[in-house]
């Protein structure tokens, strides 16, 4: 009887112990490990602005944010025509292509293959959009996936109009 | 030893073991018999053990932010203490650790001098020890240079410039180190490289250090030879590595005081303006920790002769085991040699404090009968002192001094838990 | 024990003490109650705004801060402007960017995620326009002085007329605080000044103090944060040597029976 006090006692020291020390080792081990998300520098290169003025209908150009390539392409009659005449059960990824633009002459997405992130190249393809040379990942004129690995459509990054010829990504 | 009979019980575990023993390792290391008197001097193994880790992971860490170049270095160090996610904390843990490092390697040095911990048969180990000390001056030296800053250029100026002092090839050997005709880009790359390769040395010479300790035991205050196992060890394992473990966060409370609180104390404000090869800056001197032997270096007018002067000083600690020719390991058992010893760590002492003097009038000469006597101390006094002194008896068995010594805290202890103890004997 | 830990002590202080011998200034340097300063300091936010008007209207025209971004000043544990002011104080600079999509260069308003603007291109461009000497950048300089705050504080209200004897070419000031009292900076500050946004009278302390308290946090802009984790760090540290000190005690009670 008199024995199961201490006993106890020297286990919660054990227990406490040991507790108090994992503690202080995971905390230790998060700094370590936050080091490699971006840091403060990086994530305020939030926003690019880019001057369209130039881009001719049927051209594309792209512009770097954040690192990555941003395809800007401005499109004909004949590619808009095309994107809207696709029936949503066509796609494997169902998007409209009026939810994908702001301006239907204004198509801006990552050009980023959603597979394993190569740069697909334009005007290439069996849908006359883009094609991933890397694993064959053929996309629309809206940058909508339609054949190939690549799971979803290209990503539309946040940008605005801020007027005629200016977009501001992010 | 007593391990190699050790079969694991799991069927996957003898599977495993047979074909790499890793279990018997461990086995070894939790059983390891060390002797149950160790004392607190002792648990500085394992806080350097912690202090080479700390370096190496958060010197990794840093590696991932810093750029080796002479125009984008400073740049890049001012990231990582701003942008960087815990960038400042991670370097001042570098920063202060190496300082660190070098206090718990001096206290782990002396404690072995004062409890003859490199004598006859633990010479490799002391060796070993002494290989370590000298990388661990060259990685600090080099990692040092890496921020760029004034005294990061001008120290990696100095000390290089110490190899011109090398008659005939010594012009050569310096343009070799720089890369160039000063200390430059070229410079600044290859001390990265070798800063990062030098730890992992440094990690290899460890396992050798601890291998050859384990080969006759851990030394121990009282200096004699015990039996292992028997009643006066101890397995490693709990008993050790909870001291160790106390002793280390007490280190650590140390360790984060610097850090949190006065991150610069020990670094030197010239290393926050940018490296300028035109201006150098008013005073420069080295880390606290390369003092005692830049004050060696500049005790000795001639050239060459300082610069030999330095390196033996280090290396004369090389053949300190054969310098000492006294059969008695601890000094508790030398009154002599216990207050030669403390005559020595004084010496250091002085000659650190007129190494960041400058050298002239009073502390030059401080600094030269400072040198003189580190010197006579290990080629004079101790080949003298073995064969003159006369030493106290040594006890029969560890547990004799530590009856003596303790009682009064064991019965005090015994009172307190002697239900547990009963229940343990029985 | 009691001897080892002394030692430890002695050794210890012997090194600060040595620190402190080498830091020593000849001339005692001039103190100020500093909110940074212990355990727990932490900077005055309505100092550091004041510093940063200083530093704008007064050492801006030759003193560059070329490790800052616009977005420092919103940031916590710094002057913390609200971020519509800190865009705004970005957008009254201009920056050189590109090359545009003609190939060249165009200057625009600065956005929170640039550098601050340099008075000068380059060290050759300052030291040109400053009579051979250079002004050195103002990031890390209350680091990069021994003495930090107190001597940067104490230079700025250092100026005094030379001693008898002490001849001084043009362009050269006397400040008793500086290494060799010869500075080619002639006195910044003059009472008034600057008139304070928030009202605070602008004497020449006020705005030593204020300009001081912006560049140690420029130097060190995570102070607040270090202090807050030390705090929490070594009350950690502590409880858990007490909780492995009991540890110890209980399972080295199992030996001391057999001796």
């Amino acid at each position: 009887m008199s024995d199961k006090k201490p006993k106890n006692r020297r286990d919660f020291i054990f227990t406490a112990t040991a507790a108090a020390g994992a503690v202080g080792v995971g905390a230790a081990v998060w700094p370590l490990v936050d080091q490699m998300n971006p840091d403060a520098s990086v994530k305020a290169l939030a926003s690019t602005e880019v001057d369209i003025s130039s881009v001719k209908p049927g051209q594309s150009i792209t512009v770097v944010w954040r690192g990555k390539p941003v395809f800007i392409k401005r499109r004909t009659q004949e590619e808009i025509d095309k994107a809207r005449a696709v029936t949503l059960d066509e796609l494997k990824h169902p998007e409209k292509d009026e939810d994908r633009v702001k301006n239907p002459e204004w198509l801006v997405m990552l050009g980023i293959c959603t597979h394993l992130g190569c740069v697909p190249l334009s005007d290439k393809g069996e849908y006359d959009g883009w094609f991933c040379p890397c694993h064959g990942s053929h996309y629309d004129t809206s940058g909508r996936i339609r054949k190939g690995p690549a799971p979803i459509n290209m990503e539309i990054p946040e940008y605005v109009f801020l007027n005629e010829n200016t977009i501001k990504i992010g | 030893m007593s391990d190699s009979h050790y079969t694991p019980k799991s069927k996957v575990g003898k599977w495993f073991n047979d074909r790499l023993p890793l279990l018997t390792l461990a086995n070894h290391l939790t059983d390891y018999p060390t002797p149950k008197n160790l004392n607190y001097w002792w648990t500085f193994g394992g806080i350097l053990t912690f202090c080479l880790i700390t370096q190496i992971v958060t010197g990794l860490v840093l590696a991932m932010h810093y750029i080796a170049d002479t125009k984008l270095a400073f740049a890049s160090v001012e990231h990582i203490m701003r942008d960087v996610n815990y960038g400042w904390l991670i370097r001042y843990v570098h920063a202060n650790g190496a300082s660190m490092f070098f206090l718990a390697v001096y206290i782990h040095i002396f404690r072995s001098l004062f409890y003859g911990s490199y004598k006859s048969p633990r010479e490799i180990i002391w060796i070993l020890g002494i290989i370590i000390y000298l990388l661990m001056m060259a990685a600090a030296f080099m990692g040092y240079v890496l921020p760029w800053g004034q005294m990061s250029y001008w120290g990696a100026t100095v000390i290089t410039n110490l190899f011109s002092a090398i008659p005939l090839i010594g012009e050569g050997i310096t343009t070799w180190l720089w890369g160039g005709y000063s200390v430059d880009n070229p410079t600044l790359t290859r001390f990265y490289a070798l800063h990062y390769l030098i730890p992992f040395l440094i990690l290899g010479l460890v396992v050798l250090h601890i291998w050859a300790l384990h080969v006759p035991g851990n030394n121990n205050p009282v200096g004699i030879e015990i039996k292992k196992p028997s009643n006066d060890t101890v397995p490693f394992h709990p008993y050790i590595v909870i001291k160790d473990a106390f002793a280390l966060l007490l280190f650590l409370i140390v360790f984060a005081f610097f850090v949190f609180y006065t991150p610069n104390i020990l670094g030197h404000a010239d290393n926050y303006i940018e490296a300028n090869p035109l201006v150098t800056p008013a005073h420069i001197v080295p880390e606290w920790y390369l003092l005692p032997f830049y004050a060696i270096l500049r005790s000795v007018p001639d050239k060459l002769m300082g610069v030999i002067a330095m390196f033996s000083a280090i290396l004369i600690l090389a053949a300190l085991p054969w310098l000492d020719t006294s059969k008695i390991r601890s000094a508790v058992f030398r009154p002599l040699y216990k207050q030669f010893y403390w005559i020595l760590v004084i010496d250091v002492l002085i000659l650190g404090y007129v190494g960041a003097m400058p050298a002239e009038g009073l502390y030059l000469l401080v600094a030269r009968i400072a040198t003189a006597y580190y010197f006579a101390h290990f080629l004079i006094i101790l080949p003298v002192l073995g064969f003159t002194e006369k030493t106290n008896p040594i006890p029969l068995s560890i547990s004799e001094p530590v009856l003596a010594g303790s009682a009064m805290a064991t019965r005090a202890v015994n009172d307190d838990k002697v239900e547990i103890n009963l229940k343990s004997l029985g | 024990m009691k001897k080892s830990i002394s030692i430890l002590v002695l050794s210890l202080s012997i090194l600060f003490f040595h620190n402190h011998s080498i830091s020593a200034e000849k001339v005692d340097l001039l103190k100020t109650d500093w909110t940074f300063k212990g355990l727990f300091g932490k900077y005055d936010r309505a100092s550091l705004q004041r510093g940063y008007q200083v530093y704008t209207e007064v050492c801006a025209a030759c003193h560059s801060m070329q490790y800052l971004s616009y977005r420092n000043l919103a940031e916590p544990g710094g002057p913390e402007f609200t971020e519509e002011q800190a865009k705004a104080i970005a957008a009254s600079f201009e920056v050189l960017d590109g090359p545009n999509s003609d190939g060249e260069m165009f200057m625009r308003p600065a956005k929170l995620s640039d550098k601050f603007v340099k008075p000068y291109e380059n060290v050759e461009a300052s030291k040109a326009a400053n009579g051979g000497a250079y002004p050195p950048d103002m990031s890390v300089l209350a680091k990069a002085r021994k003495g930090g705050a107190d001597y940067i504080y104490s230079l700025l209200l250092g100026y005094e007329d030379p001693p008898a004897g002490i001849k001084l070419d043009d362009g050269v000031y006397f400040n008793k605080y500086m290494y060799g009292n010869k500075i080619k900076m002639s006195a910044p500050l003059s009472d008034g000044l600057v008139e304070y946004n928030d009202g605070t009278e602008a004497s020449e302390e006020q705005m030593a103090k204020d300009i001081t308290t912006f560049l140690m946090w420029s130097a060190e802009p995570h102070l607040e944060t270090r202090h807050k984790t030390g705090f929490r760090v070594i009350v950690y540290l502590i409880i858990l040597s007490v909780l492995v000190y009991l540890t110890m005690k209980k399972i080295w009670s199992r030996v001391e029976t057999k001796v």
